[in-house]
């Protein structure tokens, strides 16, 4: 069981959480070329090692986050909320 | 045992086992050679899961290749021809899917033949479940498609699925009582490490070398063509080279300079009981609602089944235990008998899931090599097929018509083959 620290509930089960993505993906301008919205789409690094997730804590606050996990070993070095101002905030108040 | 010769091999027959019964079973010559690494290959396969070794043997069979070799980083049977629940079926639909599988279950019936192994192949029926008329409508058409193109396919009503299976729980006040199946009566089950160890002894007669544990650490390429690989048993040159490596194409891409895939790492576990008295004749696959549950009898006698993705990214070969849950609670709503058999072992394996649920048998950008990924949960099953037309794409340079639409280009065209219906999330193509 991966456990993950929610910024808002605290530490919690993965069970507790939908897994969202690759958070590494920036979907581009709408207007943008049919190419870069198929390589966002459909294209991913598919990193063996660290990277950047999306998981929604769906049994708890119901909160999007940022996670930094590794996908070899499972270790999470870094949770986040998705919401950039929310973050800011909560690293402020630490 | 690099100096063993491929006219040592004997042939598998009722004779051979007689023979060898009376001497102790002490005279079995080896299966298929250890050969060292050559420096050079007109065709070199980097996998050596079941894709590849077929893909090798019917390089040579079909195709009258020669020195072809077959590079597998750990040994055969030890990834994901291993990791499956060896089901063998063609109830696939969609335009691309259909005729491919059909090929691949008719070769199937004749595989134990062509390669002189017996891989065990079981056609004792696949059964998926039916929930409500509106799953019943879309078995219709699925099972209906399927006839129409020359496969076999039927709806059973709820007597004649409860005399074929009557230990599944037919409660009324189940959760999601049970209407009738659909059934393809041809497909079934087969020994999935026979079929590895039968097409290595059938490729390495017809004098491929299959070299185990041996790494591809990088590939280097000249302009636009793949001129060597890099192994951890040294450098090798290749004519041509087809990567068949699923779980860890993203990888072998990445090294090759081609960026990024259509593709996501995901694990899928699968479980096995200790082993009990004759219990089920067919493959019972049970998907409603959020469940996900596919289980037949192994001919030890274990139980073998399996469900839904860990639903996170990974490359670990190990599952997760909410999944364990989750698979025990579906096994115990359908078969309520299991409650109290114990599980023997569970693992996992590593997949390439793609962004339609569909795979990739299909040329790359570079001009000598090829691809063969993205096998999602149906690899197993596939095999013979994926081989047979891989092959005819590297030694034809073209792909077969079957198969022209298992390229890297779909997505750009608007022509994906999902399946389910569930769009570019690799996680839901389960």
């Amino acid at each position: 069981m991966i456990r993950i620290h929610c910024p808002f509930c605290g530490e919690r089960d993965h069970s507790e959480f939908a897994y969202g993505g690759d958070g590494s993906v920036v979907y581009p301008a709408l207007d943008a070329s049919a190419e870069a919205w198929h390589d966002a789409v459909f294209l991913r690094e598919n990193i063996r090692g660290l990277q950047v997730e999306t998981w929604q804590h769906v049994n708890g606050c119901r909160q999007w986050l940022r996670v930094e996990r590794s996908t070899v070993t499972h270790e999470i070095t870094s949770v986040q909320a998705c919401h950039p101002g929310v973050a800011t905030v909560l690293e402020s108040e630490q | 045992m690099s100096s063993f010769e491929c006219t040592d091999m004997t042939r598998y027959s009722a004779w051979s086992v007689f023979k060898n019964g009376l001497t102790g079973q002490r005279n079995w010559g080896r299966a298929w050679r250890d050969p060292e690494p050559k420096p050079q290959y007109d065709i070199v396969i980097v996998g050596g899961g079941l894709h590849g070794l077929a893909t090798a043997y019917y390089l040579a069979k079909n195709h009258g290749q020669k020195r072809i070799a077959v590079l597998e980083k750990g040994w055969l049977g030890g990834g994901n021809a291993g990791r499956n629940t060896t089901i063998v079926r063609s109830n696939y639909f969609m335009p691309g899917n259909r005729a491919f599988y059909e090929h691949s279950l008719t070769l199937w019936e004749e595989l134990s033949h062509e390669l002189n192994y017996n891989v065990m192949f079981s056609q004792r029926a696949h059964i998926s479940l039916l929930h409500s008329p509106a799953a019943r409508d879309a078995a219709a058409r699925r099972y209906n498609t399927m006839r129409l193109s020359g496969s076999d396919g039927e709806l059973w009503d709820l007597p004649t699925l409860k005399a074929a299976v009557p230990h599944l729980n037919y409660a009324e006040d189940a959760r999601f009582p049970i209407i009738g199946a659909a059934v393809q009566r041809r497909a079934g089950t087969a020994r999935h490490d026979a079929v590895a160890w039968g097409y290595a002894r059938a490729a390495d007669q017809l004098g491929v070398d299959i070299i185990q544990n041996c790494e591809v650490t990088g590939v280097q390429r000249d302009g636009d063509n793949v001129s060597r690989l890099q192994t951890s048993r040294g450098d090798i040159a290749a004519g041509k080279v087809g990567f068949a490596v699923a779980g860890h194409t993203s990888r072998l891409w990445q090294m090759a300079g081609l960026g990024n895939l259509p593709i996501e790492s995901h694990k899928l576990q699968a479980f096995v009981s200790e082993p009990l008295k004759p219990l089920l004749d067919q493959v019972v696959v049970f998907g409603v609602g959020g469940a996900h549950f596919y289980i037949s009898q192994s001919d030890k006698g274990g139980m073998v089944f399996g469900g839904d993705l860990d639903w996170y990214k990974s490359y670990a070969q190990r599952g997760n235990l909410p999944i364990v849950q989750d698979v025990a609670e579906a096994a115990t709503s359908i078969l309520p008998c299991l409650g109290r058999v114990r599980l023997l072992r569970h693992w996992s394996g590593v997949m390439d899931m793609s962004m339609d649920g569909s795979a990739f048998i299909c040329k790359t950008p570079l001009s000598n090599l090829y691809l063969n990924a993205g096998w999602n949960y149906g690899g197993f099953k596939a095999s013979p097929a994926s081989g047979w037309y891989f092959a005819d794409l590297i030694a034809n340079d073209r792909p077969d018509p079957v198969i022209a639409h298992f390229d890297l280009k779909r997505f750009e065209r608007g022509v994906v083959i999902d399946e389910r219906g569930a769009g570019p999330d690799p996680k839901l193509h389960g």
